[in-house]
């Protein structure tokens, strides 16, 4: 949105780092953030799950104490310091309390008199478009409309800053849709008295559609690894080519490689059998090689229109195009995907041919795969307990991401058949079943 | 419904409760209603009061026409103890799930006094009480009332807690933004969230209850017997006079009672509850109840109930209300208190271990207490032989109950209510078979364990299997699983989840019941199968407090145990595995 008024900060964070966990598995979320947010803007909070863009957020609303830095709030010319609400992506709505009852809880907290609390609470559902629903209880209500609540719940408080958490992605795309339409009139047309939005999300185009400036975080751990301004008029055209080509620009900073990550490693935190991995399922792994091997990409696909295609947000899409590239069947470059000799023959391979591959793939490129192998080919009984290898692990990360990393592993060397696993027993073990 | 929900409403102008409309039918019905209620309590209230003389001037009489005044009474004393358990709840709930050194102490402590039998507390606490009002009945009352208390509190609690800690980290996270003080945070988000678990074990709690009704009424004090007007005591009466039509008619009324509250009060409650169930889609299936909905349609309702509203609005205006939002930060631990707090439970364990030990000790020795865990063995045996009896006849059953919803609908309530009748009112009948045809106590008395607390796995196992998705069952179908292939792969997984809850619940009421069970009589007919619950019964009723107080230990040693290496590993294997994904 354009502004001519002089730009005043809000909120001020410096140095703030915060971290998950105790002793050996603590989890880094966040390194070194240092942010400002102005008046008369809207911000994003662009990254990948584990960016520690909702730890952010939650310092910044106070539901959290980060270990170290500071969030510091501006007092304007009145002396009142600014005050901040926030909208949920689970909505966060009392399922006991009717659309009314709702949306009046913040006021109620500050004591405001109830004539007074009932006039601010219709004024801001008839604002938010809610109007006939004021006796609804949330669970007779759509995801629009509950999520509808949730802002009227926010902005009825006269926040200057609202907090968004992923807002809009429990929402169809439709609906999801109309609701930043009228979140951005509301916003131009200035009928909220917020003076500024911090948005996070992991959808590009929504980021470039809604927001003045856009932060992107790298992940694991969080920072702020690039920051855009956006000065494209509002309303924002998704297909005009200056938005089209910012996409692409973010897109491709978010594959650029963090130059401290070793090349040989991929883009995935850490290194050898302590590489943090995602789950991602073969299925997909296989559908996203067909997909780019196959028309109108032939090999070579840009990332955005790859999103666009599979409908996939970037929180699903950079999981499998990296693992990908750990196996050396893809290569990310810029903003684009291309697909190494080898996965365009795995595109058109059989499925005995296509295991014969993965395991090949999986054995010379996934430390961690590497490992679980040789054990059992070290032991004579060829068995190993899980429980061994999640110990190790959990050396190097938290429990959570060693049984995700774990998990993974699992499923991609079961279906590569380099080894099997039993869940009753826990235990890895070479024997096939026939 | 609005006019019921003190919590759920805000703050409203009083004329607008006092709106006047002319009150409808609903209105005249409800009014006759809770007005019938409010005298029967004033009459039953009346008779607390007395003198403890009266009890010798008008005792118990085995006459039908006295019999509905008994009901009142004992049903007054019910739900005085449910009040009572619902306070301690809250408070003790609350505070255990907000300090974490209470937290410390409570939660354990609930956990082991949820499973473990209470009867051996009545002899200590009876003296206590009647010490607090001597020569009033007033004294013995609350005495009854406390041994009733500790049936029923300690699962409410404990369900209250846990409540309190999974409250849903958003709803958390809201109320924290906006920085609600604590006490509009408990009455807005901690108590509703924690309403349809918490009226649940309520209602467990009063079938539980029960139960004590019986042992809790006729109390002994040193060589006198006191006996309260109520079903117990005139169970007990017709007991010892072989008056076998009294014992109809105490079952009949207490049928007609359990029916009674269970229309007017819980089927209500859970109608209303079902507003605090946390889910975001409408479920397809609501609780109805007759009387909630009457009690919707008046008018009047609202004004009765004010005193409950208003208490609720009390509370919120009296609540200081920080309306700034703070950024929270746990305190950095505070190192020496934290020691010293350690160090003084330390000191107090040992001293309590040690306290017990002597108390124990004095009088008994290691022998004792190996007969006892030989005991103990015993009616282990029994409960396990039993659990497995019942399940292998209710299992089946159920699901074919539950496979048919029609079937299912019309039997869950009645098997609902077959779990709160008491069954120790029916235990007098089989003493009769028992003496008649000679047969061996230690063998027969046992499914008297069982008796009410199988309905557990039966009502579980028509949940679960009325739960089984359709489309499992249609595959099963169509690919043609039958017979034991059918009962392997779809029936038992499917039920498994619910069967396990079943069957824990089932197995600790059976440990309890033990102490009634074995050894019952009637007349000067008294019969006693060995086993620890026959030990304890036997150790109460001649004020042997070691040997009671070692009874119980290894009860309680053997449920918490049980509870440790049986059901929870079940438990944990069926959330893991068969859950539908």
């Amino acid at each position: 949105m354009a502004t001519i008024a002089a730009t005043r900060p809000l909120v001020e964070l410096s140095n703030v780092r915060h971290h998950y966990g105790k002793g050996h598995g603590q989890m880094l979320v966040l390194d070194d953030v240092d942010l400002t947010l102005n008046e008369n803007e809207i911000v994003g909070l662009l990254g990948r799950s584990g960016s520690g863009k909702s730890t952010l957020l939650r310092s910044i609303a106070g539901l959290l104490r980060p270990d170290e830095g500071e969030v510091r709030f501006v007092s304007g010319e009145d002396g009142r310091e600014p005050s901040v609400s926030m909208v949920f992506q689970t909505f966060a709505l009392f399922p006991w309390l009717t659309v009314l009852q709702n949306v009046e809880l913040g006021l109620e907290a500050q004591r405001v008199p109830p004539e007074q609390r009932r006039t601010r609470a219709l004024a801001a559902i008839d604002l938010i478009g809610l109007d006939g629903f004021e006796n609804a209880y949330p669970k007779e209500l759509s995801g629009g409309m509950r999520q509808r609540v949730g802002l009227a719940r926010a902005i009825v408080v006269d926040p200057s800053l609202l907090l968004m958490d992923e807002p809009f992605s429990a929402l169809d795309v439709l609906t999801a849709e109309t609701l930043r339409t009228d979140l951005l009139d509301l916003w131009c047309e200035g009928r909220m008295s917020i003076k500024s939005i911090l948005i996070v999300t992991h959808n590009i185009e929504e980021a470039v559609l809604m927001c003045d400036r856009i932060l992107v975080f790298s992940s694991n751990p969080g920072r702020v690894a690039a920051e855009i301004k956006v000065d494209l008029p509002q309303p924002r055209d998704r297909l005009d080519p200056a938005f089209r080509a910012l996409v692409d620009d973010i897109y491709a900073r978010m594959t650029a490689r963090a130059p401290a990550a070793p090349v040989n490693d991929g883009l995935f935190p850490g290194t050898g059998i302590a590489m943090v991995l995602p789950v991602v399922s073969t299925n997909a792994l296989a559908g996203l090689i067909e997909e780019v091997d196959g028309a109108p990409f032939d090999g070579r696909a840009s990332m955005a229109d790859l999103a666009d295609q599979l409908q996939l947000e970037i929180d699903e899409l950079f999981p499998m195009a990296e693992t990908l590239q750990l196996m050396r069947l893809a290569e990310l470059t810029g903003a684009d995907i291309t697909l190494t000799p080898a996965a365009r023959h795995f595109a058109q391979a059989d499925v005995d041919a296509r295991k014969a591959m993965f395991a090949q793939a999986l054995l010379a490129y996934v430390p961690l795969a590497q490992h679980i192998r040789r054990i059992l080919d070290e032991r004579p009984s060829h068995v190993a307990p899980a429980r061994r290898f999640r110990d190790e692990l959990e050396d190097h990360m938290s429990p959570d991401y060693a049984a995700a990393a774990l998990n993974a592993v699992t499923h991609w060397g079961r279906y590569a058949e380099i080894f099997a696993y039993h869940e009753d027993a826990d235990q890895f073990s070479l024997d096939d079943p026939s | 419904m609005k006019e019921m929900t003190p919590i759920a409403r805000g703050v409203r102008p009083f004329s607008r409760m006092l709106r006047l409309t002319a009150p409808n039918r609903a209105d005249a019905i409800a009014f006759v209603l809770l007005t019938g209620i409010a005298m029967l309590v004033f009459r039953g209230a009346e008779g607390i009061a007395e003198p403890l003389s009266r009890l010798r001037i008008e005792p118990v009489m085995l006459d039908p026409l006295y019999l509905p005044y008994y009901a009142l009474r004992t049903t007054l004393r019910m739900f005085a103890a449910l009040v009572a358990s619902l306070v301690f709840t809250l408070v003790v709930a609350t505070l255990a799930a907000r300090s974490r050194r209470a937290g410390q102490i409570i939660v354990p402590a609930l956990d082991i006094l949820q499973s473990v039998p209470i009867l051996g507390f009545l002899t200590f606490t009876v003296t206590f009480f009647m010490g607090l009002f001597p020569g009033r009945i007033l004294g013995v009352e609350l005495a009854a009332v406390f041994a009733i208390f500790t049936s029923q509190a300690w699962n409410m609690a404990f369900s209250f807690y846990q409540s309190l800690r999974s409250v849903p980290s958003d709803l958390d996270e809201v109320s924290r933004g906006f920085g609600l003080s604590p006490v509009r945070r408990f009455m807005r988000l901690d108590l509703p969230f924690a309403t349809p678990a918490l009226v649940w074990n309520m209602m467990m709690s009063m079938s539980g209850g029960w139960f004590f009704v019986v042992a809790s009424e006729a109390i002994t004090v040193g060589n006198t017997t006191v006996t309260l007007p109520g079903i117990g005591s005139w169970l007990a009466l017709a007991i010892a006079r072989e008056d076998f039509a009294a014992i109809g008619w105490a079952v009949g009324a207490m049928a007609v009672v359990i029916l009674l509250y269970d229309q007017l009060v819980f089927r209500p409650v859970v109608a209303w509850a079902d507003r605090f169930r946390f889910e975001q889609t409408a479920s397809t299936e609501r609780p109805r109840s007759w009387a909630y909905d009457l009690f919707r349609r008046t008018r009047l309702l609202p004004v009765l109930f004010l005193p409950l509203t208003g208490l609720g609005r009390l509370l919120l205006m009296l609540d200081p209300g920080s309306g700034r939002r703070r950024v929270t930060k746990e305190r950095p631990a505070n190192w020496i208190g934290e020691r010293a707090w350690q160090a003084l439970l330390i000191v107090a364990v040992i001293f309590a271990a040690w306290t017990i030990i002597g108390f124990v000790m004095r009088t008994l020795n290691w022998g004792d207490a190996l007969a006892v865990l030989g005991l103990a063995c015993l009616t282990m045996i029994r409960v396990l032989v039993l659990i497995a009896l019942a399940s292998l006849i209710w299992v089946p059953i159920g699901v074919w109950i539950g496979l048919r919803p029609k079937w299912a609908e019309r039997l869950q309530p009645v098997a609902q209510f077959l779990a709160a009748f008491p069954a120790n009112v029916l235990f007098p009948f089989a003493v009769i078979a028992i003496v008649h045809w000679k047969l061996s106590p230690d063998v027969w008395l046992s499914p008297l364990m069982i008796l009410g607390t199988q309905w557990y796995i039966l009502f579980n196992v028509i949940a679960g299997a009325s739960a089984i998705p359709t489309d499992l069952r249609e595959a099963a179908g169509m690919f043609g699983v039958k017979g034991w292939q059918w009962w392997r792969q779809v029936a038992l997984p499917g039920i498994f989840p619910y069967y396990v809850t079943g069957a824990l619940t089932a197995s600790g009421g059976s440990w309890n019941a033990s102490i009634v069970a074995e050894a019952v009589s009637w007349g000067n007919e008294r019969l006693e199968a060995s086993g620890l619950g026959a030990f304890i019964a036997k150790a109460t009723a001649a004020g042997d407090y070691p040997r009671v107080a070692l009874g119980i230990a290894v009860m309680s040693l053997f449920v918490i145990a049980f509870n440790r290496l049986l059901w929870r590993p079940l438990y944990a294997f069926a959330e893991r595995r068969l859950r539908p994904a």
